[in-house]
């Protein structure tokens, strides 16, 4: 059981905890918290399409820093994650 | 006049597209003739910022002039134009800076355009991410923004509804006498030939004094709130109004998505439209120096164009010295955005014979073109 814990990262996202396992993206976290991503410019939801850092449908805020591709940033313990609301 | 002449527009950009609604509202019979695509050149290329200047008399009249008819234009402008009042802070940095801001405040106060001076506290609560110690600045709250290409296409689609016709994809070799003449051979019958194609325009007139000077942008991603204001510096009066020298000025702009243009940089003798990484760097190491959290933000895209710039960096308006039949509407270096509206009125007064609001002397391509020197 320690090992497993050992391997797990917790995150916040939208203010709610998730864990990972560790190495997982922040985009993973995001969906395991059951949200999507960016918001566009007219207000509607994106997630990610290509998952390799190209179509930066991913964008969240972390840490405060907006427009960081998600599918490219590894969950970090007590990372706090902005996604769509 | 009985008949209508026929009258062709050379370009679509935005101050093209700007005449040709202008004359066809006033029932002339007007052809808009673009090489490209609708304001794909300069218009594209520029930041859109809808700005009151005091560089000269003249450059006052039609910037004030331009920007009214963009106020009574507003409520007709579709939302891909993004227009958006959102005022300029002319920023200073030293009381050198401030010194300037009091004089253009006093300025633009005696002629009715608002103006208020900002107190370091009152800046720093206007634009807090702008570094501290700064002394100061004058916010211009009439100033405005909008997407230049789509506000070409709007001007350009509403004088095709009144009748304007426009033909794209044909390159013009030649006009005067009459007639323009078209790469593919063919010539169509012009009593009056509008020259709007801004760089390029000695091509068409040889001998008009408009040179390109380069300039590059940056868009960002998203950041909204980031600033709230068109922020430049005062510095940039010193720095664009260098002739000869490359030179940077810090000048950002919020667009309504939330995104940011960075600007300016200003260069003659580069006819080269890539991207010159040397000089977009000082850019942006300078727009740090103001807006010192920009340097953590994702630019989008980088790209530069060519402001179409005179010497004594007024537009030329009105018919040319070498052919009388041919109007010249071009040379509006940084401001054709703003001053296309005013530009489009001038040129349709001088063609109707009718006393166009502002004084038309000051632009007419057949005046004298000393260099003048900023007041400053």
């Amino acid at each position: 059981m320690r090992d497993s814990a050992a391997r797990e990262v917790t995150v916040r996202v939208n203010g709610r905890p998730v864990s990972v396992p560790a190495g997982a993206s922040v985009a993973v976290a995001v969906l395991l918290a059951g949200r999507t991503c960016r918001t566009s410019v007219t207000g509607e939801a994106r997630a990610p399409l290509c998952g390799m850092g190209t179509c930066f449908e991913c964008r969240v805020t972390i840490n405060g820093e907006a427009q960081r591709r998600s599918c490219q940033t590894l969950c970090q313990p007590d990372m706090e994650i902005s996604a769509h609301e | 006049m009985s008949v209508s002449p026929e009258i062709i527009v050379v370009g679509a950009g935005i101050v093209g597209a700007a005449c040709a609604l202008d004359l066809t509202r006033e029932g002339l019979r007007t052809t808009v003739i673009e090489e490209g695509a609708p304001g794909a050149g300069t218009t594209a290329a520029a930041m859109g910022h809808i700005v009151v200047m005091d560089d000269s008399e003249a450059q006052f009249a039609l910037t004030r002039y331009s920007q009214i008819l963009w106020d009574e234009l507003r409520g007709e402008l579709p939302l891909n134009v993004e227009f958006e009042n959102c005022g300029t802070i002319w920023v200073a940095a030293d009381d050198e800076e401030m010194a300037e801001v009091r004089r253009k405040a006093d300025y633009y106060q005696e002629r009715g355009v608002r103006a208020e001076i900002l107190s370091p506290a009152s800046l720093r609560e206007a634009e807090p991410h702008l570094r501290p110690g700064l002394a100061g600045g004058l916010l211009v709250q009439g100033d405005g923004v909008l997407y230049p290409p789509c506000a070409a296409a709007f001007l350009l689609h509403r004088a095709q509804e009144l009748g304007a016709k426009v033909l794209l994809g044909k390159k013009v070799t030649n006009v005067g006498k009459g007639a323009v003449r078209l790469a593919d051979g063919s010539a169509l019958k012009a009593n009056i030939v509008i020259n709007a194609t801004g760089q390029l325009a000695p091509r068409l007139t040889p001998g008009l004094n408009i040179r390109p000077r380069k300039g590059h942008l940056v868009i960002t991603d998203r950041y909204p709130g980031t600033v709230r204001h068109q922020l430049v510096e005062l510095g940039y009066l010193k720095s664009a109004h260098s002739l000869s020298s490359d030179s940077v000025a810090f000048n950002v702009q919020p667009r309504k998505t939330g995104q940011l243009l960075i600007g300016s940089s200003r260069q003659y003798g580069d006819e080269n439209r890539a991207v010159d990484a040397n000089i977009l760097s000082r850019m942006l190491r300078r727009a740090f120096e103001y807006v010192p959290g920009l340097k953590g933000i994702s630019g989008t895209r980088v790209w530069a164009g060519f402001r179409p710039a005179t010497p004594d960096k007024l537009p030329l308006i009105g018919p040319a010295a070498s052919d009388p039949s041919i109007y010249i509407a071009a040379g509006h270096e940084g401001l054709g955005i703003t001053t296309s509206l005013g530009t489009a009125r001038l040129v349709t007064a001088q063609i109707l014979g009718q006393r166009p609001a502002i004084p038309m002397e000051p632009y007419l391509p057949t005046r004298e073109m000393a260099v003048e020197h900023h007041n400053a």
